[in-house]
C-alpha cells in the first residue's frame, strides 16, 4: 500500500480530473435522452406515490419496476430530493413527462451518484501506484488508469446521454474489487452483495466471484507448492461471508417475502415472456458451463496467487467470466432461433451487449496499465466495444460522440504506448482498427446516401455488429490464452 | 528531430486539447439558442438562417437593399460582405440537405432538430478551419515557456467560456472574425506583415467590430515602417502593406464597388448611427453613467454621438501613440487590449458581446500576466450573464465558467506568480507611496478572491432570487455595473503596464 505522501499526490491531480469530467457531464444535460429516462422517472413516481406493497404490481405505464428492491429504495430516496425540483414528475401516468426541472434533476442525480464511481476509481488508482513513480504525472500508471476509467467513453455515452445509472453500479463493482486487492475481503463481499441487490445482471459475475472468495478467503492456507489445502477450510470465515450476503439480501427482499410477493418480484426481475428470453438464456447456459469450468478457474487463480497478492488475476477471472457471457450475445446468429427477425436480433443483442462490453472494458483498464499484453487487448476491445455503442445514440450525425470517442481512443493509445514504452499492436491488429474507421465511414456516410442503404435499412447495424463481434471474440480468445499461460504471465505482472 | 518523442508527445497533447475543446463546444451546443421558440422575431439564430435564405435566393445587388423580397426590418444584413458570402456557402449546403430550410419567405421561423444540428455543425466546421488552428499555432509559436506550459495555455484559451457560450449557445460566428484576427496577430508576431495585414482585412470584411482592433494594427505597422526608416526599408514595407490591404479589401468588396449606391448602402447598414448611445444593459461607461444621470434624455442624439467619439478618441490615444513610438510585439498585445477596452467602454451602440473583442487579446496575455488575464476573462463571461440567462444557457454557463476558473488556476498557478514585480505594479507602488508597508501582491490576491465570490453570489442571486417589483432590472444593472468597475480598473492597469518598462532579462527568466 502506498505511503501517505503518495496518497496526497494522488488527490491533487485526481481532483482535477474528477471535477473536469463532472463538469463535462453537466454539458450533456440537454443532450438526446432515450426511453430509459422515462423508465427511471416512472420508478421515481412509483416508489414515491405508492405503498411498498404495490411497487411490483403497478403497471399503468409500460415501464414497470424490474430491478431488485434495493434499487427501488434508492429511487425512493432520490424521489424525496426530486420533490423539490418538480412535484409533477412524481405522478404516475402513461405518457412521458420531461419538464426542464425533471431533466435537470435526473441528469444531476446520475452525475452525483457517479461519486461512487469516482471513489472506486481512486481506490483502483491507489492499488496500481508504484513506489518509484515517474516525476512526470502524465506518465504514471495511476494517472493513465484514472483517465481511462473516469473518461471511459462507453460509460459517458450510456450514462449521460442515453441515461442510466451504470457509473453508480460499476462503482460498487470496482470498489469491491479494489477492496479485495487490499485484502479487505469482508468489505468487498458486502459491496458486491449490495451490487447484486441493486441490479441482478451482475449475477453473471457471481459464480466466479464466489469461487474466488471461497478460494482466497475461506481456505486460509496453501500447501508450500501452491496447491489447495482442503483442510485449511475455515468454517468461521465461510459463515461470516454467508451472513453478509444473506443479511443484505434479507434487508432488500425481506419486506416482499414477508408480504408473500416474492414470486411477483422474481417474475418482474426475470421476465421470460418478453423476448428477453434469449438474453437470459445465454447466461444460464454459460453459468452452467462456468460451474463445470470451476476447476479451470481455480487452477488459474491458484497459479496467479502464488507470488504477490491477487492483483491482476482476480480481475482476470472476472473478465474471463464476462467473455463467456458476451460472446453468444454478440454473435446472436449463433444462438437465436431463425424465426426471429433481423431487427429484433440486433436490438436484443444490443441490450445485453452494451453493458457486457462496459463490464469487460472497465476492469480491463486496470490490467492494461500494468501489463503490456493486456494493454494491447484493451486497445482493441475498447475501440471495437465503444464503436459498437454508436447505434445506441440515434442522432443524424454522430459528431459529438465521434469527437469524444476520438479523444478517448487517442489518449488510450498515446498514454499506454508511452507507459509501456513499446508498440502494443501487431500489423493485423492495426489494420483491423483502421477497418473500424472504414466501417464507420460506410455506415454513416456511404450507406445513407446510396440506394442500397434505402433497401436494406438494417445493413449498417449488421455490419457494425459483425465487425465488432469479430474483434471482441478475438480479444476473448487472447485473454483466455493469457490466463492459461499464467505461470509466465503472472511473473511478468509482478515484475 | 521532427519525430523525437518529446515533439510527438507535445503534438498528441495538442490533439487531445483540441478534441477536448471540440467536445466542450458540442456539449454547449446541445442547449438552447437565442430566440428559440419566440416568434415573431426569434433571435440571432433566425437572423443567420434568414441571411442564408436571402443570399441564396436573391441576386447580390438586392442583399443590402429594402425590396419586396427583402424586408430589412426582419433581420436585414448588417455585417460586411464576407459574412454574406459565408451565409451563401452555408445555404448551398443547406439546400443539398433540405431545401425547406432556405426557401424564400416560407422558411421564416423554421426550427427543427435537424436544422439545429446543421447550424451548430456549421459553426464547428468554421471554428475547426479558422479559429482552432490559429489558437494552436499562436500558443505553440509565440508563447514563452516549456512545451507543457504552452499546452496549458492552449487548453485554457480553448476553454474560454465567453466565446463558446456566444458562438455555440446564443449562436454567432465570432470564431471566424476572431480567428482571422488571431491569424493576423500570429503573422505579425512572426514578422510576416503583409500576410498579417491580409488576414486582418479579411477579419474586418467579416465583422465591422474588428475596427476595435484596427488602431493597434495600424500603429504597430506604421511604427515599424518608421523604425526601419521611412526613406529606406520602411518605405517598401509601407508600400507592400498598403498594396496588400487595398487588394484584399477590393477583392472582398468587389461586387459592391461597381455601383457607388451599393457601397454606401452597405456602409449605412453596417454602421447604423441612428440607434442611440446604448441598448439594453451593457457594462460600459454610458450605461453605468445613465444610472446616476440620464444622459440619453439630457443630450440630443447628435451630441451623444460626438461625446462618445471624443471620449473614445481620448481613451485610445495614449496607448496608440505609445505603440507608434515603440512597435514591439509586447506593446502590440497590450495595445490590442487597451484599444478594444477603450472602444467597449466609451463607444457608440456597444453590445455586451463586443467584450469578446477585448477577451481575445487578453487570452494572448495568459502567459505573461496570468492572474489579471484570468480575472478579466472570468469577468467578461460574467458580464454576459443576463444575455445567457435570456437564452436559457444557465447550466453551460455555470459548468464552463467553473471549468475555466479551476483549470486555469490549476494549470497556470497564477497565485504563485503574484509578486509586485511580476504584476508590474511599480507605478502603483509610486502612487501609493504613503502606504509603504502594503503588500500590493497580497492586496491584488484578496481583491481577486472577493471578486470571484461576488460573481458567484450575484450569479446565484440572479437565478434564485426574484427582484423587488419596483426594481425589475436590479440584477442586470448590478451585474453590468460590477463588470464595468472591473473593466475600468483593468483598462487603467493595462495602460499603466503598457507605459512601464518591460521586465529585465533576469526577472523574465524567473517568471518562466
Amino acid at each position: 500500500t502506498p505511503g501517505p505522501k503518495m496518497a496526497s499526490a494522488v488527490d491533487h491531480w485526481f481532483m482535477a480530473l474528477a471535477l473536469g469530467v463532472s463538469l463535462l457531464k453537466c454539458l450533456f444535460i440537454n443532450a438526446y435522452r432515450s426511453t430509459d429516462f422515462e423508465v427511471h422517472r416512472n420508478w421515481l413516481a412509483i416508489t414515491h406515490s405508492l405503498p411498498v406493497s404495490r411497487w411490483y404490481y403497478e403497471n399503468t405505464s409500460a415501464w414497470t419496476l424490474d430491478y431488485p428492491p434495493l434499487f427501488a429504495w434508492f429511487e425512493l430516496g432520490l424521489s424525496h430530493v426530486g420533490r423539490h425540483f418538480d412535484e409533477n414528475m412524481l405522478r404516475i401516468q402513461r405518457e412521458a413527462y420531461h419538464s426542464e426541472a425533471t431533466v435537470l434533476f435526473q441528469r444531476l442525480s446520475v452525475i452525483a451518484t457517479d461519486l461512487m464511481y469516482i471513489l472506486a476509481t481512486r481506490e483502483c488508482c491507489r492499488s496500481v501506484s508504484v513506489q518509484k513513480a515517474s516525476k512526470d504525472i502524465l506518465n504514471r500508471p495511476s494517472f493513465v488508469l484514472a483517465v481511462l476509467l473516469l473518461f471511459n467513453f462507453g460509460l459517458l455515452i450510456v450514462d449521460h446521454i442515453h441515461f442510466q445509472y451504470n457509473g453508480f453500479l460499476m462503482g460498487f463493482l470496482l470498489l469491491s474489487v479494489a477492496k479485495h486487492l487490499q485484502s479487505q475481503h469482508l468489505q468487498g463481499a458486502l459491496l458486491f452483495s449490495v451490487l447484486l441487490n441493486l441490479k441482478h445482471i451482475y449475477l453473471y459475475v457471481a459464480p466466479a466471484y464466489g469461487v474466488y472468495l471461497l478460494r482466497s478467503y475461506c481456505f486460509t492456507k496453501d500447501h508450500p507448492d501452491g496447491r489447495l489445502n482442503w483442510r485449511s477450510f475455515s468454517l468461521l470465515r465461510f459463515f461470516a461471508l454467508g451472513s453478509i450476503v444473506v443479511s443484505v439480501t434479507a434487508l432488500s427482499f425481506g419486506p416482499f417475502v414477508a408480504m408473500g410477493q416474492l414470486p411477483q418480484v422474481l417474475s418482474r426481475l426475470f421476465p421470460f415472456k418478453r423476448g428477453l428470453c434469449h438474453a437470459y438464456w445465454a447466461p444460464n447456459a454459460w453459468a452452467l458451463y462456468n460451474a463445470a469450468d470451476k476447476g479451470l478457474a481455480v487452477l488459474g487463480l491458484r497459479l496467479g496467487l502464488v507470488e504477490s497478492g491477487p492483483q491482476a488475476s482476480m480481475t482476470g477471472g472476472l473478465v474471463q467470466e464476462f467473455r463467456h457471457t458476451v460472446l453468444p450475445s454478440v454473435s446472436p446468429s449463433v444462438t437465436l432461433p431463425s424465426c426471429l427477425c433481423a431487427v429484433c436480433l440486433f436490438l436484443f443483442g444490443w441490450h445485453v451487449h452494451e453493458k457486457a462490453v462496459l463490464i469487460a472494458i472497465l476492469p480491463l483498464s486496470v490490467l492494461a496499465v500494468q501489463s503490456r499484453e493486456d494493454a494491447g487487448i484493451f486497445l482493441i476491445l475498447s475501440t471495437t466495444g465503444h464503436y459498437s455503442l454508436f447505434p445506441l445514440i440515434f442522432t443524424a450525425a454522430a459528431a459529438p460522440e465521434v469527437s469524444l470517442m476520438l479523444l478517448f481512443t487517442l489518449f488510450s493509445f498515446c498514454a499506454l504506448t508511452k507507459l509501456h514504452r513499446c508498440s502494443l499492436l501487431g500489423f493485423l491488429e492495426r489494420l483491423y482498427l483502421l477497418g473500424v474507421a472504414a466501417v464507420c465511414a460506410v455506415c454513416e456516410i456511404v450507406l445513407p446516401l446510396s440506394p442500397l442503404g434505402a433497401r436494406l435499412p438494417f445493413l449498417p447495424l449488421l455490419l457494425t455488429s459483425v465487425y465488432c463481434a469479430a474483434g471482441v471474440a478475438y480479444c476473448f480468445t487472447r485473454l483466455y490464452g493469457s490466463l492459461l499461460r499464467t505461470p509466465g504471465h503472472s511473473k511478468a505482472k509482478t515484475s | 528531430m521532427i519525430f523525437s518523442s518529446q515533439v510527438m508527445q507535445t503534438w498528441s497533447l495538442v490533439a487531445l486539447c483540441v478534441l477536448l475543446g471540440a467536445v466542450t463546444r458540442w456539449g454547449v451546443s446541445f442547449n438552447s439558442y437565442s430566440g428559440a421558440a419566440k416568434p415573431p422575431m426569434f433571435g440571432d439564430y433566425e437572423a443567420q438562417r434568414h441571411w442564408q435564405e436571402v443570399t441564396y435566393n436573391l441576386p447580390l445587388q438586392q442583399w443590402y437593399f429594402n425590396t419586396t423580397d427583402n424586408d430589412l426590418n426582419y433581420w436585414g444584413l448588417d455585417y460586411p460582405p464576407l459574412t454574406a458570402y459565408h451565409s451563401l456557402l452555408c445555404a448551398y449546403v443547406a439546400k443539398r440537405i433540405n431545401p425547406e430550410w432556405v426557401e424564400l419567405h416560407t422558411s421564416r421561423g423554421h426550427e427543427s432538430p435537424a436544422h439545429k444540428l446543421f447550424m451548430r455543425a456549421s459553426v464547428l466546421v468554421a471554428d475547426l478551419l479558422i479559429y482552432l488552428p490559429a489558437v494552436v499555432l499562436y500558443c505553440l509559436c509565440l508563447t514563452d515557456g516549456s512545451p507543457r506550459k504552452k499546452v496549458s495555455i492552449l487548453l485554457c484559451t480553448l476553454l474560454y467560456p465567453g466565446l463558446i457560450l456566444i458562438d455555440y449557445g446564443h449562436f454567432q460566428y465570432n470564431g471566424v472574425s476572431l480567428g482571422l484576427a488571431l491569424w493576423a496577430m500570429w503573422a505579425l508576431g512572426l514578422g510576416w506583415d503583409a500576410l498579417g495585414s491580409m488576414a486582418f482585412c479579411l477579419a474586418l470584411s467579416y465583422k465591422q467590430m474588428e475596427l476595435y482592433h484596427a488602431l493597434p494594427f495600424f500603429c504597430y505597422l506604421l511604427g515599424k515602417c518608421f523604425k526601419q526608416g521611412i526613406l529606406g526599408q520602411g518605405f517598401f514595407l509601407l508600400v507592400r502593406i498598403g498594396v496588400t490591404v487595398l487588394l484584399t479589401l477590393a477583392l472582398c468588396w468587389l461586387p459592391f464597388l461597381s455601383d457607388p449606391s451599393q457601397a454606401s448602402q452597405v456602409l449605412r447598414r453596417i454602421f447604423p448611427v441612428a440607434r442611440g448611445l446604448f441598448e439594453d444593459k451593457v457594462a460600459n461607461a454610458w450605461c453605468s453613467l445613465n444610472i446616476l444621470i440620464k444622459i440619453r434624455s439630457i443630450l440630443s442624439s447628435d451630441s451623444q454621438f460626438y461625446l462618445s467619439l471624443a471620449c473614445t478618441v481620448l481613451a485610445v490615444l495614449p496607448s496608440s501613440v505609445r505603440l507608434l513610438t515603440k512597435p514591439t510585439f509586447w506593446q502590440f498585445k497590450l495595445a490590442l487590449v487597451n484599444s478594444s477596452l477603450a472602444f467597449f467602454l466609451f463607444s457608440y451602440q456597444v453590445h455586451e458581446k463586443s467584450i469578446l473583442l477585448a477577451s481575445l487579446p487578453a487570452c494572448l496575455l495568459l502567459s505573461d500576466l496570468p492572474l489579471i488575464a484570468i480575472w478579466f476573462l472570468q469577468i467578461s463571461t460574467f458580464s454576459m450573464l443576463p444575455l445567457l440567462l435570456k437564452d436559457g444557457l444557465l447550466v453551460p454557463y455555470a459548468a464552463t465558467s467553473l471549468a475555466f476558473l479551476y483549470f486555469s488556476m490549476y494549470l497556470l498557478s497564477p497565485l504563485k506568480h503574484c509578486t509586485e514585480e511580476e504584476l508590474r505594479m511599480g507605478a502603483y507602488r509610486r502612487i501609493l507611496f504613503f502606504l509603504p508597508k502594503l503588500d500590493l501582491g497580497c492586496a491584488v490576491r484578496w481583491k481577486f478572491y472577493l471578486s470571484i465570490l461576488a460573481m458567484a453570489a450575484l450569479s446565484i442571486a440572479s437565478v434564485a432570487v426574484s427582484p423587488p417589483p419596483h426594481l425589475p432590472d436590479l440584477f442586470p444593472v448590478l451585474i453590468s455595473t460590477f463588470a464595468f468597475v472591473h473593466f475600468l480598473g483593468m483598462f487603467v492597469y493595462f495602460n499603466i503596464v503598457q507605459f512601464t518598462e518591460p521586465p529585465s532579462k533576469k526577472s523574465q527568466k524567473k517568471i518562466n
